[in-house]
């Protein structure tokens, strides 16, 4: 009961701290929001979800202080004819945004559609709510109910350029909340793309809801801000042949909790949620990911690949749940980590539940070192060991980062990885 | 080219000593080959040059040019001119054969202190290599040697020197594991690349790869020690009596 009582105590603490927006199309589902936060309570380290990573810090009232983090490189994604949207500590700049209007889609502001009536009233934590069940995600819950801001983006057809969320960090103890609305049409396709530290410390939900046949693609990079702490949300809901494609960078960070949820509803869909990241020191990164098979002949992949050094934690928790009548379902999960040291770990819980009979799952984990034979070779031709390192390391997360579509925007990442790894060589 | 005197090599694991002090010295336009039975020392002979882990010199030097090999990482040797065509080529799934190619050279270039080929000077260079060794533009792409046959990882190494166009190239058993014809397209890429400036040392078991790489020198091998060294003639005495003769002529 000490343990209730504590977890009570904290949520209460928290809830405090925050102000929830009033009136509106988003107001009752805000408040249920909060009713069911409240009676959940946040998560506190004794939850089986939560016993890889702590969730003190991301709960607790207020954010710890996070240094803010300087480089001199050109922006990613900064070559890209897109539409920026840019929030600075969680608040939109309007001055450095682009014109929120492409062709293909209607883009809005939560903070500023306070009409009773909105597309995205049906949708807005009604993804984030289902959810919940079997496993509790009350920070998200927490989002829902006081999110201060985000967008809402209707997807009509094709969208002509991607939508690109810019988030800048430039307050040692900021807090922000966002919540973003996606609706993709039937036939419909966007690629979004996300980029940035947001915060000293960022809670963020996307709802994705994707009709028949519509397209989504994802391509995000959680920004260098190493004191950084974020916890994400992602939940999809995929309608009949559509797809859904989401891709995350994460490099440094101290506590990154990035979950995903996606349900497949609508037969012959496709979900593919792939992540890399590379860690040094007391870096923290916890992927955790559930996919729901409710329809037929649908293929879900999960592709996580995690690099850490001198310390670093790395975290998948990752579920395949393959309904009853969920049959033909092709499902796919890797989690692999390299460990390029002795004091790095990996703790994978990978997780199969199976009710249909006639389906195709498959899922594997590992932990490995460098090949030292590999090393050997590329050295013997001339190549440096750091260089020689490099590349294994690039070869090792390549499979998640093919799982980015655009050749442009993969190359980027590969860039930005390439980079990193330059930049921590022992 | 590369002179070797008395060297003397140990396990680094275990207290065995594989090498017990080769004399070698390769001049610059010759081909010299290293014939013995297995477990003779060959192939350490060749990883110990290059660099890899695992052996310990306990006695004697090897010098590339003047240059004290045995003191230099493996990617100082190769830079250095020194290169060792591996009997078993790694696959590195992940790792275009093109990026891999392009960086090794660039690196060398780098380590010289000499310009960085551009992308399109590299292509140029490596399609008309390529096609000589009838490697194709697929084969390039490919992550390095995944899902190559034996012959075709061969050829791959030869595209690697032919490539970095080194000074000493050491052959370890290119032979082994191929065909009559895919062995006369690896010795027609190794005698392009034979030239007054370069030295070879080519490591077999068996004569048949000396009919189409002609050797000026033949050594034979036997327990760490180079103990008969002879014409091409030397190589056909082995194909024809084996190595029995040989050794008991010099036990």
């Amino acid at each position: 009961m000490a343990d209730a009582a504590q977890k009570m105590t904290t949520t209460e603490a928290r809830l405090a701290s925050l102000d929830m927006p009033t009136g509106g199309w988003s107001e009752a589902a805000r408040k249920d929001a909060l009713s069911r936060v409240q009676k959940m309570g946040l998560p506190e380290r004794r939850d089986e979800y939560w016993r890889y990573t702590r969730p003190d810090t991301l709960t607790q009232a207020a954010a710890v202080p996070a240094a803010l983090f300087h480089n001199d490189e050109a922006p990613l994604f900064g070559d890209i004819d897109r539409v920026k949207i840019v929030f600075v500590d969680g608040v939109f700049d309007e001055d450095a945004s682009d014109d929120l209007s492409a062709e293909g889609v209607n883009i809005e502001r939560l903070a500023t559609t306070t009409a009773d009536i909105h597309w995205a009233r049906d949708l807005y934590g009604t993804l984030e709510a289902k959810g919940q069940d079997p496993v509790e995600r009350p920070l998200a819950t927490l989002n829902t109910a006081f999110a201060t801001d985000g967008v809402l983006i209707h997807v009509t057809g094709k969208a002509a350029k991607p939508i690109s969320l810019q988030y800048h960090h430039r307050s040692e103890t900021s807090d922000a909340i966002l919540h973003h609305v996606i609706r993709v049409d039937a036939g419909a396709e966007v690629t979004v793309l996300e980029n940035g530290p947001a915060a000293a410390r960022f809670n963020k939900v996307m709802e994705v809801d994707i009709a028949d046949t519509g397209i989504f693609h994802h391509v995000r990079a959680q920004g260098r801000d190493h004191e950084r702490r974020a916890a994400t949300h992602i939940f999809a809901r995929l309608g009949t042949e559509s797809v859904f494609k989401s891709f995350t960078l994460t490099a440094n960070g101290v506590m990154t909790r990035n979950e995903c949820i996606i349900e497949l509803t609508g037969d012959d869909a496709m979900a593919h949620v792939a992540g890399a990241c590379v860690g040094d020191g007391d870096f923290h990164h916890d992927d955790t990911v559930f996919v729901t098979h409710d329809a037929v002949n649908c293929e879900s992949r999960q592709v996580f690949k995690k690099v850490l050094r001198n310390g670093a934690t790395g975290v998948f928790q990752g579920k395949i749940l393959v309904k009853a009548g969920a049959q033909k379902t092709d499902g796919y999960q890797i989690s692999q980590s390299l460990l390029l040291d002795e004091d790095s770990q990996f703790l994978a819980k990978p997780e199969l539940e199976i009710y249909a009979d006639d389906v195709a799952c498959s899922h594997g984990s590992t932990s490995g070192a460098i090949d030292e034979t590999a090393l050997f070779y590329l050295r013997s031709r001339g190549i440096p060991e750091g260089q020689a390192t490099d590349l294994l390391t690039l070869a090792f997360l390549a499979e998640a980062v093919e799982e980015i579509e655009d050749g442009t925007l993969r190359e980027e990442i590969v860039d930005r990885l390439s980079g990193w790894l330059e930049r921590h060589r022992s | 080219m590369l002179s070797i005197k008395n060297l003397q090599v140990k396990l680094e694991e275990e207290d065995k000593e594989i090498l017990k002090g080769v004399d070698l010295e390769i001049e610059a336009g010759k081909v010299h080959a290293i014939m013995g039975p297995n477990g003779s020392g060959k192939s350490t002979l060749s990883y110990v040059l290059s660099g890899k882990d695992g052996y310990e010199v306990t006695a004697g030097e090897a010098h590339l040019e003047g240059e004290d090999v045995l003191a230099m990482e493996p990617e100082e040797r190769a830079a250095a001119g020194l290169f060792l065509a591996f009997q078993y080529p790694v696959e590195i799934p992940g790792v275009g054969n093109m990026t891999f190619l392009r960086t090794a050279v660039n690196a060398q270039r780098k380590a010289r202190g000499e310009d960085e080929m551009s992308a399109a000077e590299f292509l140029k260079v490596v399609r008309a290599k390529a096609k000589e060794l009838k490697i194709d533009a697929d084969m390039l792409k490919r992550p390095v040697n995944v899902g190559f046959s034996g012959g075709e990882k061969k050829r791959n190494e030869i595209l690697q020197m032919a490539m970095l166009e080194p000074k000493m190239c050491i052959l370890d058993e290119t032979d082994s594991g191929l065909d009559v014809d895919a062995m006369k397209l690896v010795a027609e890429g190794v005698n392009a690349l034979r030239s007054a400036g370069r030295g070879f040392l080519v490591i077999t078991h068996y004569q048949r790869l000396l009919d189409h790489i002609k050797p000026d020198v033949v050594h034979i091998m036997a327990n760490g020690r180079i103990v008969k060294t002879g014409g091409p003639e030397l190589a056909l005495e082995v194909e024809n009596n084996g190595y029995g003769d040989i050794l008991a002529e010099v036990a």
